[in-house]
């Protein structure tokens, strides 16, 4: 099983590499976005440094949303899912592969992320332990819910527009935990940060099970 | 839903009766059931508006806003009974695999929304006159927003086109994601506000109620379920004809494509 | 808008939406069940 995970999980990522889709592409509008914000919002009036960690995480959300569609979008090609149900491999592993690639590469655009917030938006980064148990556990959570809603973009054509719709609103509790622990973290904000971790982890927990179990009938189904 | 195949007693006038026999079927979504639920429904809005607005005295905290909440708090319970319906109709087709449950849960999503949206409407009415504005990071009303896009979500990936077994397998998927992203949207939004907690009663009976404001809270509840119950069987109906629609004029256009390639071949 | 005004609008606009949308899945129902044979509709 944890093979079959990790087979799936390193076939995704050789791809990405060769791709470099996301280094190519996802990272720069990553990093756009922090621009942008830049623009929208006052740059001598502070605004930027209070909600440092509310605007890295909503550009998390959208990198997701893009990641997810491109690790699915690889599926698409004629036969590729066909192949995937007959090799044998469980739904769960492939699931789940899946989920740990996702997972590996928007941890790889988080720490770029967190390096150009540092010096664009002047922030010190503290509160290590908190800040990358956040991190990890936003981001699996984030990936597990995605791996579930891709595979219905894939099996759906015409539905990628609607894959920001289906899973941001599902994702609105990462933001709200993953926002108000950084905050903790950065010491933005007094108040306990490792509840909000704690709900991070549950988030995860609960849908890396609900995308196991119903990655097979969203594989198998004709 | 299948059809009852056994004759019903033409009770009738003979008139009526179809060739074959039997009584005519209905021609619209209604039936006995139906027309009682909805006449019930009907005597429980007159009943509702009565006592809501005119026996109720105003509330000792709440004053004349309480006649909004007798609107929002079954909405939102209505809307919340719909989609644990949704979400049990979604596990039961991934389960049995039949229409039934596919398009149950499809109604009940619909009918769902549209309470939430309503409970937005009243909840924002509510706030105009408590707090002065329409809108506040009230806890319940930005859950419900929250839950409410996510449904939509829902709806609008049944309006993609595709196989009937792929949007029911699709769908079942997403009403189940749905349904437990309730609970933890409502903690994790319930936490985000609870540094700066609001008055409010949105979303519960609230437990100090008495006499005529209970009855009329458990009044409205009731009313609502009642609407919910008609509405879905309508829908679940529509959804059952336009399904049978579909089908025959695909079976029509292949008997036509067939009746042409006979043609060709003919001569 | 009177506070009398405020909760007209959500009693009327309530009741007004649940039956424009009655109405609604009614009309969709009798067009439909024209084209459905009588076997198919014979509700329980």
């Amino acid at each position: 099983m944890i093979r079959d995970v990790l087979l799936v999980a390193r076939k995704d990522l050789r791809l990405e590499w060769r791709s470099r889709v996301g280094v190519g592409q996802v990272l720069p509008f990553a990093l756009l976005c922090v621009l942008l914000f830049a623009f929208a919002l006052d740059v001598d009036r502070g605004v930027l440094q209070e909600a440092t960690s509310g605007l890295f995480w909503v550009v998390v959300l959208f990198a997701t949303v893009l990641v997810v569609q491109r690790a699915f979008a690889i599926e698409a090609d004629d036969g590729v899912l066909d192949a995937l149900r007959l090799s044998g491999l469980a739904p769960s592993a492939v699931y789940l592969g899946k989920v740990v690639a996702i997972t590996v590469e928007l941890l790889a655009l988080e720490v770029v992320l967190w390096l150009a917030v540092a010096v664009l938006y002047d922030t010190t980064l503290r509160g290590w332990g908190l800040l990358a148990a956040t991190v990890v556990l936003a981001t699996l959570g984030a990936a597990a819910a995605g791996a579930t809603y891709g595979v219905v973009g894939l099996r759906l054509r015409g539905a990628e527009t609607l894959l920001p719709l289906l899973l941001l609103p599902l994702l609105a509790p990462v933001l709200i935990g993953a926002t108000s622990a950084s905050d903790v973290a950065l010491g933005r904000s007094a108040g306990p940060g490792w509840p909000w971790a704690a709900m991070l982890g549950i988030f995860s927990g609960v849908y890396l099970l609900l995308g196991s179990v119903l990655f097979r009938p969203l594989m198998e189904d004709p | 839903m299948t059809i009852d195949p056994t004759p019903v007693a033409p009770v009738a006038p003979p008139v009526d009766v179809s060739p074959s026999g039997r009584r005519p079927a209905p021609t619209s979504t209604s039936s006995r059931a139906t027309r009682i639920l909805g006449a019930l429904s009907l005597a429980g809005i007159v009943a509702l508006a009565v006592f809501g607005l005119a026996i109720t005295p105003p509330d000792a905290q709440l004053g004349e806003t309480i006649r909004i909440l007798y609107m929002h708090v079954p909405t939102v319970s209505a809307a919340y009974v719909a989609f644990i319906v949704t979400a049990v109709g979604s596990v039961l087709y991934l389960w049995k695999r039949s229409e039934f449950w596919d398009l149950l849960a499809a109604s009940s999503a619909e009918v769902g929304v549209l309470f939430f949206a309503l409970t937005i409407f009243n909840g924002m009415l509510w706030g105009k006159i408590t707090w002065g504005v329409f809108w506040r990071w009230e806890p319940r009303l930005t859950t419900t927003t929250v839950l409410f896009l996510t449904y939509l979500g829902y709806l609008a990936v049944r309006r993609i086109p595709t196989s009937v077994r792929t949007r029911a397998t699709v769908s079942a998927v997403i009403g189940i994601l749905a349904v437990v992203n309730i609970p933890i949207t409502h903690k994790a939004v319930d936490w985000w506000r609870g540094l700066h907690q609001e008055k409010t009663i949105f979303g519960t009976v609230d437990p100090e109620m008495q006499g005529t404001q209970l009855f009329t809270a458990y009044l409205g509840l009731t009313v609502f379920l009642l609407l919910f119950a008609w509405l879905v069987i309508h829908r679940f109906r529509l959804a059952w004809l336009t399904e049978r629609a579909e089908e025959r004029s695909l079976d029509d256009a292949i008997a036509a494509r067939r009746a042409e390639g006979v043609e060709e071949v003919a001569p | 808008m009177s506070t009398t005004g405020y909760i007209a609008a959500a009693w009327v606009g309530t009741f007004a939406a649940v039956g424009a949308y009655a109405v609604w899945i009614l009309r969709r129902g009798r067009r439909a069940s024209e084209l459905v044979p009588e076997e198919e509709r014979r509700w329980m």
